[in-house]
């Protein structure tokens, strides 16, 4: 139940951070889409704002563990070489559909951009397929 | 410079989140897609947390008409369902099933200072890199699809569907 409790208050603050980043910068806190501005073949002119927003993760696990508050991260499921292909897919799949869980499961669903209906349907359910095949089915 | 603030802020929030809510530990992700397991439901009290406040403070800030420190919204103009969508959120859903990260929990993971979690970042990279490349060389390919668009100066309606 607490950990439920726990998912709620976590939840509300990703939803808090996004309205922030919208009301006062107007933009989407999409994190695939932050990223990919950062890389080649051409940084976007934002490149501040996106790195920014990468460092405020980065430091998040460090704020807590100053607390001594569990930063809640847990130990990897895959070994190194299946790393490979999960991140490839992640990379290509999340740039070709312009957004991932953030930018569209969040973000876009908060605009009711039928767009990101579809791709959060989608690849909602791919996951769970990918995980019933890699669970159940091998 | 007080958008790099903001962007620091709302990054620094964002990450927490994910850390509290539990999305930052593969297990608790894997156990929510596993519907034929034993199913954990965390990441749906996440999401709707998320989406709850998302949604209202959305329309609080659009009904404003432009951003407090900016002079428009830029969020996504495309309206197509297309093939790069589709295949793209496809492709995402197998590498999200596979490893339990998607790209928000696994930047914060990299505060374990885990391998695995430095691969999965460098694969990941490597592949939005591959796109961005294969977009810009072969522009004529439907299945790449055109680089994101976001509305630009003076757009009056950030929301899709949504009369406010």
């Amino acid at each position: 139940m607490q950990s439920f409790a726990f998912a709620a208050i976590g939840g509300g603050l990703i939803g808090v951070a996004a309205v922030l980043l919208m009301s006062l910068s107007g933009r989407i806190a999409g994190i695939s889409g932050l990223i990919a501005g950062l890389l080649p073949p051409q940084p976007a002119h934002d490149w501040r704002l996106r790195l920014s927003f990468i460092a405020g993760l980065l430091l998040a696990p460090m704020v807590l563990n100053a607390l001594a508050v569990p930063n809640g991260i847990g130990a990897p499921m895959l070994s190194y070489a299946a790393m490979i292909p999960a991140g490839l897919l992640v990379g290509i799949g999340s740039v070709l559909a312009n957004g991932c869980t953030s930018g569209h499961g969040i973000c876009g669903l908060a605009r009711l951009s039928p767009r990101s209906l579809l791709a959060t349907a989608t690849f909602m359910l791919t996951a769970m397929a990918t995980v019933l095949v890699m669970r159940h089915v091998i | 410079m007080r958008h790099h603030l903001v962007g620091f802020l709302a990054g620094t929030l964002f990450g927490l989140g994910l850390c509290l809510s539990g999305l930052a530990d593969p297990a608790v992700v894997l156990g929510f897609l596993d519907l034929a397991g034993a199913w954990n439901p965390t990441l749906l009290f996440v999401m709707t947390a998320a989406l709850t406040v998302t949604l209202i403070g959305y329309r609080i800030a659009f009904a404003r008409g432009h951003p407090l420190w900016s002079s428009h919204f830029r969020v996504p103009t495309a309206t197509a369902i297309d093939t790069p969508l589709v295949s793209g959120a496809v492709i995402f859903g197998i590498g999200w099933g596979l490893a339990g990260y998607c790209p928000g929990p696994a930047v914060v993971s990299l505060a374990s200072a885990r391998g695995e979690v430095v691969i999965f970042i460098a694969a990941m990279l490597v592949g939005m890199i591959a796109v961005r490349l294969l977009r810009v060389r072969f522009p004529a390919l439907p299945m790449m699809g055109p680089p994101q668009r976001v509305s630009g100066k003076g757009a009056k309606n950030p929301t899709a569907g949504v009369r406010s």
